[in-house]
This record gives C-alpha cells, structure tokens and sequence, in this order.
C-alpha cells in the first residue's frame, strides 16, 4: 500500500480547459492518477437524448493531449469518467475517437479499458416487472412500460467497481461511460488500499476541478492526497487557495443535502468531518464514512423526445404595447388558432417568456434601466418540425402586425435581431428515466484494447 | 436589521439532479452563521412562501455547521432541460434569497 495516494484533477469537465502550468505543476509530484469527469445532466436531456457532446470535438481533443503526452510516459493512469457529457454508446465512441486520433498522432502505446453504460430496454423493462425500480425523489413519476419503451438512451451510473477492475488489470487510459461523478477519483484511492470514505469524499472534491478554491472555478487543476485517516486538497496554481470553508462549502455543492450523499451501493456521511489548514492553501479533511448499503441500487438516466421546437427573438420598445403585453399575446395565440382551425390545439403548444435589458436600441438607449423593454420570446412546440415551423410563423406574423388597441405604430410590433426570425430547434427532450434500479456491483463490463506505436491491432 | 445578501459570502442555487433545485447560503464567519441561524427568519415555511410552493415540495432543510452554511432542496415544478423550464442549469433562482431580513 501506498503511504501517499496523489490524484490530480486538471478541471471540472474534458473540454473546459485548464492552464497547461497548472497541469505541469502536478506533474513534480508522484503521481498516481489524473481523473477528469466529463459528464453532467447539468445541460438537460438533450446531450443525451440526442448523443452529442457538450464540449467542442477541438476543446476535448485539446485536453486530452496534454493529459496523454504528459500522463503516458509517466506511467500514470488517467481516467475520464461519464466520456462526452452523457456517457452512452455515442459519447463513449465520440471520445474513443479522439483519444485514438491523439495515439496515432503521437504514435504512442496503451492499454485501453472501456467500460459501457447503456442498458439496454429489456433490462429496465424487467426490472420495472419485478419492482426493482424506484423514482429517486418523490417528484418523479413511477415508471412505466410505455415510457421506458419511449426513451431510447438510457444509462446507469456505475460505481468504482469496473474501474477499479480496470485498474487491477494495469490499463493506462480508462474511459467509462456514465460514472457516478466521484467513483473514477474513488477508484484511484480504493486500489491503492486507502479508506473508502476518504476516497469519495475526495472524489467528490476532486471531480468540479478547482471549483472548491478561491476563487473557484471548474477551468483550473487541483491536487488531492490521500493519506492513513485523512485527505489534502491544494490548487496547483498560485492565484487560488483551498481554505477549510471552500473545502466545506463544496462538499455541499449541488447535491440535495450538505452531508449525506448517496452513490451506487453506499451512503456517504459526512456530518463528522473536520476540515484543518494543515498548511497554507493545504486543507486536511478527516472522518468522512463510507457505509455500506444492504441492497445495491444504481442510478439510471433516460431521455425521450417530447416535441419539436421552432422559437422566434424578438424585442419590444413601444410603450403602449407592453402596458398591454400578455393580453395581446392571448389575442394573437387565439388569432392563430382560428386560422388553423383545422389543427386540435392539443396538438401544439405555443409558449411566451419575456426578458429585457436595453437590447432594441443598445448603446443609443437614452432612458436608465427601468423596465422599459421587453425580450420576447415565443416558442411553438409540436409533434413535428413542419407543425411547429408553420404555426410559430403564424404566431409570429400576427404578432408583428397585430392592431392592438390605441397602437400608434402601425409599421410594427417586434424588433427582430436576426433575419431569419424563426429559428428551427429541432428535437425537444425530457429527462424520462431518473430512477433506482437494484443491480450488483459487477453489473458492468469491461472491454480492452491495445494501442502500439499508435496502431490499434 | 441587514438583508441576507449583506451577511452571506455566497448565496447560490443549482440543480441537484433534474427534477430538484438546491439552495446555498453561505457564511465566511461564525457569528454571522450563528446569527441568521437563530434568527428564525430562514425557516422551511419562510422558503416555501418566498418561492410559492408548498412546504412539502421542500426535500431537504438543513444546517450544516462544519461549512457555516444553510442548503435547501425543494422539488423542480418542470424537470430540468424540457418543455416550460426557463432555467436549465437552475443556476438563477438564488435571487428571492436575498430579500430576507435578519434581525
């Protein structure tokens, strides 16, 4: 066992970016991990609904390169947890691709471990058959046959098991697909003999990168170590500290409570925790619990497409209009129901929301900030694009010219930034799975690959 | 009297999860914790009718002493990222927050 376990964590998310000095400041230490967490449902349903990335391909190959080139020869294993944002079948490949390109390009070697999170419909369907499936918080509806057969990306967040697995197996680069956010980081701490409860919450600091510094941000790295009963955390850049209420406060950040967290196969207490300043920008943590869960439940996401959307930006400045804004806009949504009276109005929705700052007439705007605009925008969502694109042309053309009571402007009501106006959104998600489903802690599979000389065989 | 926002160092919000949003207030001293702590002014029933729900949408309400600071999760009426939400990240809903007045 090592009597020091160092991890370093360039940033809070692949593809954010990180200074390359911080990066080659971690590097002076005995390393014996770099983790970054890719993944998030932070940006909705729709990354994983429709399999992209939330990061640009340039920003994640450019992370990635400095992690390879300078992690590889090290011996150091590096670890990407939940690859391309959501962690599915197409965020994993997305990411496998860069990461293939980078050996190629270095005609480097490696030992390639990737570990898969889809599952499959079958799979929920009949756990959902046997009850082995609860919603994770009282606001999310029961599952259903119907609605699993809807979503066609569902995920599970695996634990550390497969990567510690992974790791037992000497892989160099190991890419997991949806991975509780702290279990890469965990994992790294779990091989190497250290405390489990100490692992996690580490994981937990470590994986928004040096958002639990002042001042915080997920584009920076940090340095954690684990110890015998305890663990450090440091920023590897001089402009920001880590102090023990930073630390704290962290451990608090978006999760629904500040000192039980809850991750597949255990529960996290960290209500004894103590956080010192052991050293100047150095925070020692202690008596984070690792307690272990009877049952086994794991976490699943899912997406189904609920409508298409084509919405329209639009600026008011006509005094005599907003006095009178949301009463026009009923007229107009009645205008265009009566000129597509053919189409049942449950088959769209039409949707208003209203910002404003000085954007109709900007820097010439002679009035301070009061209120005096308006941002509209209106959304038209249906079943089809074709349906939302002609009914928001509708509403938008009645609304443009719309003869409202008193109305001085007769040339027009909105103020358009862009032309065209109506802007085609495509697919619309919903976050349809968000459940518990009882599984073993081997219930993922891990796949290897051999990279020589930058050569897949 | 002081507003919340002149005594917390952060007052933030955020999804946890899609279909909750979590609260944070935080402290940069002891006594100032203390003090909002035992004002009674940030109670669930407070939260619940500063943000018009119902207190049993609130999940969690706690105070977490080792961080000086105060978390509160309550239900997201539409789940983040889908028709009707108007805030995906769940990253603006902090503001109400700092309209209370502590003694």
């Amino acid at each position: 066992m090592a009597d020091l376990v160092r991890i370093l964590s360039p940033c809070g998310m692949l593809g954010y970016g990180f200074p390359a000095s911080s990066f080659l400041k971690g590097l002076e230490y005995d390393l014996h991990g770099i983790v970054v967490d890719a993944g998030s449902t932070d940006a909705g349903p729709h990354k994983l609904g429709a399999g992209v990335s939330i990061v640009s391909r340039r920003a994640a190959k450019k992370d990635l390169e400095l992690l390879i080139i300078h992690g590889l020869p090290r011996k150091i294993p590096i670890i990407i947890g939940s690859a391309g944002g959501a962690g599915a079948k197409p965020h994993l490949d997305w990411t496998l691709d860069i990461i293939y390109e980078i050996l190629s390009e270095q005609k480097l070697s490696a030992k390639l471990a990737i570990i898969p999170a889809d599952i499959p419909q079958k799979t929920v369907l009949n756990a959902n058959k046997h009850h082995q499936i609860q919603p994770l918080s009282p606001n999310i509806p029961a599952l259903n046959a119907e609605t699993i057969l809807q979503t066609h990306s569902i995920v599970a967040q695996m634990g550390h098991e497969p990567i510690l697995s992974a790791l037992e197996n000497r892989s160099d680069i190991i890419v997991c697909g949806r991975a509780y956010d702290p279990s890469p980081f965990a994992a790294i701490g779990l091989f190497h003999g250290k405390d489990p409860g100490l692992s996690y919450h580490l994981g937990k600091i470590l994986e928004c990168g040096a958002l639990c510094a002042e001042p915080g941000t997920t584009k920076d790295c940090i340095l954690g170590t684990i110890t015998g009963d305890s663990f450090t955390v440091q920023s590897l850049n001089a402009k920001r500290k880590c102090s023990p209420v930073s630390v704290a406060a962290h451990t608090f950040y978006e999760k629904e409570h500040p000192y039980i967290l809850h991750g597949p196969g255990f529960t996290l207490d960290l209500e004894q925790c103590s956080f010192i300043e052991k050293e100047p920008g150095v925070v020692e943590v202690k008596n984070s619990r690792y307690l272990r869960s009877d049952e086994y439940w794991i976490k699943l996401e899912g997406a189904r497409r609920a409508a298409y959307r084509t919405f329209v930006l639009a600026g008011i400045r006509d005094p005599l209009l907003l006095g009178q804004l949301e009463s026009v806009e009923e007229l107009v949504v009645r205008q265009t129901a009566e000129y597509y009276s053919e189409i049942d109005a449950e088959e769209y929705e039409i949707r208003f929301y209203h910002y404003g700052k000085n954007a109709v007439l900007g820097p010439r705007e002679p009035v301070p900030f009061s209120g005096h605009e308006v941002g509209v925008m209106f959304e038209v969502l249906a079943q089809t694009q074709e349906l939302a694109s002609s009914i928001c042309a509708t509403v938008r053309s009645t609304f443009l010219h719309y003869g409202y009571e008193n109305r001085k402007s007769t040339a027009g009501n909105l103020a358009f930034p862009f032309a065209p106006s109506d802007i085609e959104f495509g697919p619309v998600y919903e976050f349809s799975i968000y459940h518990l489903m009882k599984a073993s802690g081997d219930f993922f599979t891990v796949q290897y690959e051999e990279v020589t000389d930058g050569c897949s065989l | 009297m002081a507003a919340l926002y002149e005594l917390a160092k952060v007052i933030r919000s955020k999804n946890s999860g899609p279909f909750e949003l979590t609260l944070d207030i935080l402290f940069d001293s002891a006594s100032t914790y203390e003090r909002v702590k035992k004002s009674g002014k940030v109670t669930p029933a407070a939260i619940s009718k500063l943000y018009g729900t119902d207190e049993s949408q609130i999940h969690h309400f706690v105070f977490f002493d080792q961080a000086l600071g105060i978390k509160i999760t309550m239900a997201r009426t539409v789940s983040s990222g889908t028709i009707g939400d108007r805030d995906v990240y769940g990253a603006q809903q902090h503001a109400p927050l700092f309209s209370i007045e502590i003694d």
